[in-house]
This record gives structure tokens, sequence and C-alpha cells, in this order.
């Protein structure tokens, strides 16, 4: 075994240490009717040639569409020194920097995510990342519950469906309601009320439908409720941030920021709130101090609320995070700086306008809601499905009508453009929908 | 070393797009006005070489396993196989949405489902998820599985307990709790394992479950888990076993056999994905038959040599993670099962226990071994016997080129150094290490202020955290502009 | 030394008795163990509090204590200066250290208490 470097004379040579006879004697601590009923699997070992060619089977049995499709998921073009350096097995094979002495290029880079993070969200503070914006946004209920008090969450029909199950699985394991807000015909949120109870109204920027909200005076008609935001992280090269507007937490799906599509995972939870709630934010945070020489230096801080201190009443039971995700996001965003980030926003924006203008003017083809939007929208034609699977067939992929149908919207479906999108993709796209 | 905001200049770039068509005054026209961005960000501005430079001088100032010895208690710190990280490159893999449809993921659809098929044979019970993207977020969704499975029994208004061990990992009771359940400790006996007689007291038909570590924290094996899971069973509980410690009895015993209802993975530590910096991890969960209907969905079925999507569980506790789980990180773990076969399976863990053992022998004449007998993959010394802090003999071993034991844990032993070398480790760094420690431990005696003032070799020296925590610096600021 | 003029219990608070009220903290013993105090999480003045609530958290940068009431009553005052330097607690625990007032409810309660002696004793000194 390439893994395991213990030879035959390496092995007598502990055995003899420890006091056994043999390998077995060592687990003569366990059941022996236990052990008896063990079955193998019938697998044989593999050298590295022969599991190399049956992955790549396995990677060659799927097909690479030309993904216009989004739902929290964008395919961004990745620069290659953000694979590059967050390839360094400093980096990707060292564990939770608790030892912090030798773990100041984990803390550091860290500190520095941190602080992106609350420059693109308007926040005060933001945690080292967790495991998606599906399962961060519940975190945020959670947190507002802790917050506020309250028994409910108002959340809209336009929520990404993907990240709203998720809510609806948490919630229900820790007795919230879930009170639906509708949208207007323009797609934008339609808030009436606010009932008695509420600890927080989610909003999505851009919604799951991909329109753009309005985020004025939400805050004001929620009173101590929260403002929870989910956000696109790219849209915020273009859109206010949601800080600006008095959200008490914002929260988002990072895999755009330089993560690959992955199948849809591993992802990055994004999760920024504002100073006063620091103490009830989940998640790992990097604080800055100084050495015993007065040197500047970063440990994990604030960790009293964290499970390996207060147990039960942390304020989450989250450990192991998305880290490796939030280095590439850090090295993105530096790669991107202010002017990548609007330039890379702008191009979706253009490439996504474009298209949606000459869907237009496609017979039958038309947008179904008129609202203002990024780079998402939601296109309604006579035939969605065999639209659809046309499409599929020549190589493209959009979401299918049962998706937007989830959030209200019968028979359109999604497309999503981003700076990636090619102009042969784009004209063959186009062309798809025209024959 | 300063952070990337102390490196370049206003107008520098690292990367660069194309131009827009039109002007981006026209193109922001398309947000209404009140949702368009004022200002820009404030983010690095760098050059690509100092990006570069930036970036490598922070991973040099890092301590991984392809640096050395990482025998990190419970954390299982093996070595982390290159093939995987190559084929986590493969466009065929990195570049699929999930929303494609099924006939175009074929093969991760096949590769998802082998790999269920596996852990499930590995576990010894009929019934995976795949979805939990770490150990915490499985036992969160096992918590959920309890809860729902006496939701449908009409118990769920008197099932409020899980019963715990003193010896349990945090995320244990933060995972109960979550799901809306009283924690309720067990304390260990003289042994370091569940005293029966105590959790006999504890058990009543309020229990809803159990959480047990197997083996447990101090890498002691539950001698009497056959007992325990049947106690359980008999007032009506389920038994759930974290499975951060596989690694102890891999390929030769499985969770189903000993009476478990639901058992977590932790690809991140048994199957040898990189842990990252702290994380993205995957926490599988294997359930038992009475589970199975409550599953998060979608399922993956196979039919012949196709694979589908079924969402076909009405009772299911819904979805847990947005999409499938962390992908990339399973298809690692599937190539190391393939890698590995059923001999291999048993070699991890014979290397892991063997080598745990081994540094016991050589290192209980020293330190304190307050629970000497039999270990499996790990052991907890303890320095209360030389007088001197855990923290001080962890922060030495930097000095000797080693990261430090997990320390402080569990808390049940105090001055603990608990210790995991896995089996990747050759024998001659066991070696090292016991050298290392044998050493730190004389030092100990004859000058203690070594130990106290250590690391003396690191890039920084110890870190000031009381100072961390009651001023919090969490971000850098924007400098005030001029004028 | 364990001061003469208050009482303990055995959950290392001490109380000190001013007419109707009670001052409240934590004893030097529970502060050595502690350590370095970061921060402090205090009630609202007002709150009703039963003697065995956990009424404050005192944290160091590895735990977070409860501090249980040791009497019944209402917080009649809460030691804001605690919030900016938390350190004081650990400089002058039984002084400018104190963490809240009760205002009591049942002075029968004050039975329940050990002297300085007994507390003395249970720390070892």
């Amino acid at each position: 075994m390439e893994y395991i470097p213990h030879t035959p004379a390496d092995i007598e040579r502990m055995l003899r240490a420890v006091g056994v006879e043999d390998i077995e004697d060592l687990f003569s601590d366990i059941p022996a009717e236990i052990r008896g009923r063990y079955e193998p699997l019938g697998l044989e070992p593999s050298p590295e040639p022969e599991v190399r060619r049956e992955l790549e089977r396995l990677a060659a049995r799927n097909r690479r569409l030309v993904p216009f499709v989004g739902l929290g998921l964008y395919d961004h073009y990745i620069p290659a020194v953000v694979n590059e350096l967050a390839s360094r097995s400093e980096f990707y094979t060292a564990y939770t920097p608790y030892q912090a002495e030798i773990s100041q290029g984990t803390l550091t880079w860290m500190f520095e995510y941190q602080t992106m993070i609350c420059e693109l969200t308007g926040m005060e503070v933001a945690n080292a990342s967790m495991y998606d914006g599906g399962t961060a946004l519940a975190e945020a209920i959670l947190m507002a519950r802790r917050a506020v008090g309250g028994d409910k969450v108002l959340i809209p029909r336009s929520l990404n469906p993907f990240h709203r199950e998720v809510v609806e699985t948490y919630c229900r394991g820790a007795g919230i309601g879930v009170v639906e807000v509708p949208y207007d015909e323009e797609g934008r949120l339609a808030l009436a009320d606010v009932p008695p109870g509420t600890a927080a109204l989610v909003v999505q920027q851009p919604n799951g439908l991909g329109i753009i909200e309005d985020l004025r005076g939400l805050k004001e008609r929620l009173g101590d409720a929260f403002l929870i935001v989910s956000v696109y992280p790219i849209a915020l090269g273009v859109l206010e941030p949601p800080g600006s507007f008095g959200a008490d937490i914002v929260v988002g799906e990072g895999q755009p920021l330089g993560n690959p599509l992955s199948f849809g995972g591993p992802l990055l939870g994004i999760f920024a709130t504002r100073r006063e709630y620091v103490r009830m934010m989940p998640g790992r945070v990097s604080g800055r101090t100084v050495d015993a020489g007065g040197k500047e230096g970063y440990v994990m801080t604030l960790q009293t609320r964290e499970q390996h201190i207060r147990r039960e009443r942390a304020t989450s039971n989250i450990c192991t995070n998305s880290a490796l995700c939030a280095l590439r996001a850090t090295i993105y965003l530096a790669a991107l700086g202010p002017e990548g980030l609007r330039r890379v926003a702008l191009l979706c924006l253009e490439r996504a306008h474009d298209l949606a203008e000459d869907i237009r003017e496609i017979p039958g083809f038309e947008l179904a809601l008129n609202g203002p939007f990024f780079n998402e929208f939601a296109v309604r034609c006579p035939d969605p499905e065999r639209t659809v699977e046309k499409l599929y067939r020549r190589g493209f992929a959009v979401a299918p009508p049962k998706v937007a149908e989830r959030m209200g919207l019968p028979d359109a479906f999604l497309v999503a453009v981003t700076e990636k999108r090619s102009e042969a993709e784009l004209v063959g796209f186009l062309e798809t929908l025209r024959g | 070393m300063g952070t990337i905001y102390h490196r370049g200049k206003r107008g520098r770039r690292a990367t660069s797009w194309p131009e827009t068509v039109r002007p981006p005054e026209e193109l922001l026209a398309y947000i209404p006005e009140e949702a368009r961005r004022k200002g820009l960000p404030w983010l690095p501005e760098v050059s690509q070489v100092e990006l570069v430079r930036h970036y490598t001088a922070l991973s040099r100032m890092n301590y991984g396993v392809d640096t050395g010895f990482y025998p990190l208690g419970s954390c299982t710190m093996k070595y982390n196989p290159k093939l995987h990280e190559e084929l986590a490159r493969h466009p065929g893999f990195a570049d699929l949405h999930p929303l494609f449809p099924e006939e175009a993921v074929q093969g991760i659809l096949e590769l998802l489902w082998r790999l269920g098929a596996l852990l499930k044979g590995i576990a010894g019970m009929p019934g995976i998820t795949l979805q939990p993207a770490a150990g915490a977020h499985g036992e969160l969704t096992g918590m959920l599985l309890i809860k729902r499975y006496f939701e449908a029994r009409g118990e769920l208004e008197r099932r409020k307990v899980i019963l715990l061990p003193d010896s349990a990992h945090g995320t244990n009771p933060a995972s109960a709790a979550m799901a809306g359940f009283k924690v309720v400790p067990i304390p260990s006996n003289e042994h370091g394992t569940v005293d029966l007689r105590a959790l006999e007291e504890r058990l009543s038909e309020e229990v809803a479950g159990i959480m047990l570590t197997v083996p447990n924290t101090l890498g002691i094996f539950e001698r009497d888990i056959l007992r325990i899971t049947e106690m359980v069973h008999e007032v009506g509980g389920l038994c759930y076993f974290d499975g951060a410690n596989l690694n102890a009895f891999l390929g030769r015993a499985r969770p189903g056999d000993m009476g478990a209802d639901i058992f977590h993975f932790n690809l991140h530590k048994t199957f040898s994905t990189p842990h990252g910096g702290g994380g993205p991890g995957a926490g599988p969960l294997a359930v038992s038959e009475p589970l199975l209907p409550y599953l998060p969905v979608p399922r993956i079925v196979k039919e012949g040599d196709r694979f589908r999507l079924a969402y076909d569980l009405p009772e299911s506790i819904g979805r847990v993670h947005p999409f499938f789980g962390n992908v990339l990180v399973m298809m690692k773990a599937l190539a190391y099962i393939l890698t590995l076969g059923d001999e291999g399976l048993r070699e991890v863990s014979a290397g892991a226990v063997l080598a745990a053992n081994y540094l016991r022998v050589r290192l209980r004449d020293v330190y304190a071994v307050p629970y000497d007998g039999l270990c499996k993959h790990e052991f907890v010394a303890s320095t209360a016997n030389l007088g001197v802090k855990a923290r001080d003999v962890a922060k030495r071993l930097i000095d000797y080129g080693f990261h430090p034991p997990t320390v402080y844990f569990p808390l049940i032993v105090e001055e603990a150094l608990m210790v995991e070398p896995t089996e990747t480790e050759p024998l001659e760094t066991l070696d090292a290490f016991v050298e290392a420690m044998r050493r730190i431990a004389a030092e100990a005696r004859e000058n203690p202020a070594l130990l106290a003032e250590a690391p003396h070799k690191a890039p920084v020296r110890r870190l000031d955290e009381v100072k961390a925590a009651r001023e919090p610096v969490l971000r850098e600021n924007p400098p005030v502009s001029p004028g | 030394m364990v001061p003469q003029d208050l009482l303990y219990t055995e959950s290392h608070e001490w109380v000190k008795v001013e007419d109707g009220t009670a001052r409240v903290g934590i004893t030097d013993y529970a502060q050595k163990k502690l350590g370095d105090v970061v921060y402090v999480e205090l009630p609202d003045v007002g709150k009703k509090v039963k003697r065995g609530d956990v009424v404050v958290t005192v944290e160091s940068v590895k735990a977070a204590e409860s501090v249980y009431a040791p009497l019944s009553g209402e917080v009649a005052e809460v030691n804001r200066e605690l919030i900016s330097s938390p350190g004081i607690i650990n400089q002058d625990p039984y002084g400018k250290g104190w963490l809240i007032v009760i205002k009591l409810e049942d002075r029968g309660e004050l039975e329940g208490l050990l002297d300085p002696a007994a507390y003395g004793k249970l720390v070892g000194e």
C-alpha cells in the first residue's frame, strides 16, 4: 500500500514494543461476536493507473453542457492564479488553525476574507465561512430567533427553492414557522404586513427569479425583527450592499467567487452581521493581536461562542466549514480588485440583457416578469419543456421549468448569463431557440 | 507580515477582463437607481506577482500534513493522496452544474451511488445519505431523523432526552440542542467507558437516543457496546454513533453489527480527503431500517445501468444541503476506497492502531497515561505528572518540527494530550516524535521557562489571545482618504 | 484569604448583604480558575431571578462560566464598567469587580449560604 509505509520489520518491532503477538491481538477489545459478523466489500485493491482510469471513465460519462443555469451557482471564469495558489498543499493539508503559531497563513487569509466579505456586503463583521448559502441562511434564521425571539420567519415565494428546502428542514427541527411572502407582477417582494412573533424577514438579492429587489424601508417596517438578506456576491459589484439598507445579517452562496461548480459541492456559505451581534454569530472568526514580542499576528477568537467550549449552549454546532473555498474566494477577490469585480458584474449585466433582448424578439417568446434583473431571467414560451429539451440536445443547460414553477411561476424557464459565455455560445443558444 | 491590503498600489491589477461593448453608465441604467452601488468595495489592488508572492509567503507560515507529522487526536490527519487532487480538477467533475439534466450527469450519479453502496457496506447498514457537508452537519441530520422517527410514532412529546457520555466531542451536545433535545450526560467509569449503572439510571421512555463516539475520545473501545445499544433499544431509544474514530476499526467491524441506528462518516478523516485548513469535509450518514423513510431527498436510484434522482420519500426530513453534498470530497473518498480494497481497509486500521499503541507504550514511562491499556487509533496522555501545562509541551513540540497533539480534550483528563499518529507515518517519524517528547519532558524539569516561552522557531511567538478577545479586531479598515 | 465580611456559595459566588439588597460577585478562587476574563454578559436591570438561575456569564478565552443567582429577587444594579473593562474581575474580584446587586425577596435564603470559614474550607484555605 503506497499510503502506509510500515514494512514487515517495522510492524514486528512495533508489535514487540507493544507486547502483543500479532495485529489481530490489537483488536481483542472489540467483541468477537461483532468482528465475526464483518462482511468484506468484495473489493480488490487497485493500483493508481487503474483508479485513475476508473475515475476518468466516470468523468467521461458526464456531458459538459454549456451552463446557462444559475440558482445560486454560476459559471464564472476562474483566473489561473486562483487554482495555482489554492493548490499549495500547506494550505489544503492543514487542519483548523488551533495552533496559531504555525497557522498564520490560514489565520491571515481568514482575516482578509472577513474584510472582503464585510466590504462586499456593507456589514461590520463576517465569519470565516459556513457550508453553503442554504445552510448559512438557515443558521441566520436561528440566530435571529436567538436575538429577538419570535416563532416565525417570513420567506419570499421567490426564494431560491433549494435554499428554501434547507431552511424548511432546519425550521421544522427548530420549531420555527415559515410564512410565505408573495411577489408583485414585476417579480418584486410584496410585503403586506409583519405578523406578531416574526423573528426575521428574508430577502434574496437578486431573488430566485433573478429580479432585483427594492430593499428600501424594509428594516423600518420590521421593528425588532431581523432583516436577513441573501446575496449573489458578484452582483454586489454593481448592487448597493444590504448593509446600506439596515440588514442585520447578510448571507449568500460564495461559490461564484473563484470556486468551480463541482456538481453543487463543496460550496461556500457567506455570513456577515452587525458588530453588536458578533457574539451570537455562528462559525469561526480570526482576530488580530500581537505575539509575546509585540509582533502582529492572528488567532481564532471569540471561541466561547463555539461548540467545543459552550457545547449545548453554543451558537451553532458548526465545526468543519468551507475554509478552502473561502481561501479561493479571497484570492479571487484580491485578483480582481474593485475594478475587476465591477467589470465582471458589468459584463454579466451586458451579456444577460443583450440575450434577453434577442430572446424577446423571437415570436412567442417573452420575459415572464418585467422587473429589473442582473444576469438571470425567466423566459416564457409556448412549450417550455420541449424548448429546454431542445437546448439540452444542442449542449446548452438552463434551469428546467419545474424550478421556476416552485417559485410560483408556471410555464417558464430560468436563464443565467455570466461573463464567461462566449459570442459563439450566445449565438448558438439563440439559434436553438429560434430554430 | 501584513495582509494583502498592505501590498500593491492604487490602479494595479492581477487579472485582465474583456471590455464591455457599451459604456458602464448605460449598463448601470438597467439597475434601478436606489439599488445601484454608489462606491466600489475596498478590495486589494495588486499585480499578479505580488498576489502570488503574498499567498506563497502565507502558505509557508502554515503547517500541513505535507509539512510534517500531525498527531492531532480525533482529527485523523493522515496523508492526502495527490491523485485525488488531480482528479478533482477534471472538468468532467468540476464543471458540472447540479441542475444539469440527469442524462448529462450519469457518471457523477454513478460515482455517488457507488460511494453510497460502499459506505453502506462499511457501516453494515441499509440506508445512506451523502448530503451532510461535515461531521457536525451529519449529527444534526441524525438528530432530525430521530425527531422525525418519534414524530411518526406519536412519541415526540415525551422523547426529549439525548444521552451523551461526558467524554463527547462538543459538536454532539450542540447538534442535539439545535434539534431541540435536552442533553443529559453520562459519567465515565474508571476504565474511561460508559458507566452502565449510570446509564441504567438515566434510561426511561423520555430518552430519544444516545450519542456515542466509538471508540470513545480516549481511544478506548466500549467493550459493553452491545449491552449499551441493547439497553437503549429496550426503552425504545435510538443509537447514534459519531464516526470520527472509524479509522480504529475500518474493515474489521461494522457499526450496524454493534447496534447503531445512525452512523456518520467523516470522509475528511477516515477517507483521506484533505482538511483544507478547516474544511470542506463531508459527513455522509448511514442509517438502520426503521429510519429509511425519513432520509433526506433526493435519493440516487440505480435502474439497470442508469441512475436517477428519486423524490419518493413523503416522510423525508427534507433537504439538509441545497444539492447533493460535497461531491468533490466524495469523489476523493471513492478513489481512496477503490485504491485500498478490502485488504487496504484492514491495513489502515491495523497501521493506525499499531502506531497509536506503539507511541503509548514508548511514552508512558515519562508522561502519565490515565487510562492505560490497549487503545485503538489514539490515546490520551497527560502532563500533570510533570507539573507542566499540556499547552507548554504542545508549543515546545513546534520547535522540534512537529504539529502538537490535541490539547485539553477530552475534558475528563487534566492537562490532556490526545495523540493520533494515523497509519501513514514511517516508524522513523514515530521514533523521532518519541525522542522529542522525551527531551521535552527532560526540559520540563531542567528548564521549564524554555517550554513556557515556546515556540521559539515558529513564524510568530505565542499570541495574546486575551487581547484578541477583549478588543476584537476582525477586519482591516480602509484608510481614511486624504481630504 | 477569604474575606470575613461576606457570605459564599458552593459555586464560588460571594454575597454582601447591604440592607434589603445583596451585592454579588465571583470569588478570588473562581477568577483564578477561570483566568483572564475577556467578556461579561450581564442581565437587564429589573430582571426577576430565582436562586440558582444563571444570571451572569463570565468568559475567558477558553471557557464560558455561568454565575448562579445566590438569592432570589430582582436585579437592581449591574456593574456596567465590566463591559469595557472585564479584567477588573481579575484585579479586584471582591471590590470593583462586583457583578450585580439583587433586591432580596426572601431573607430566609441567606441561611443557605456558606460562612467564610466553610467557604475557606471548601477551597482549601
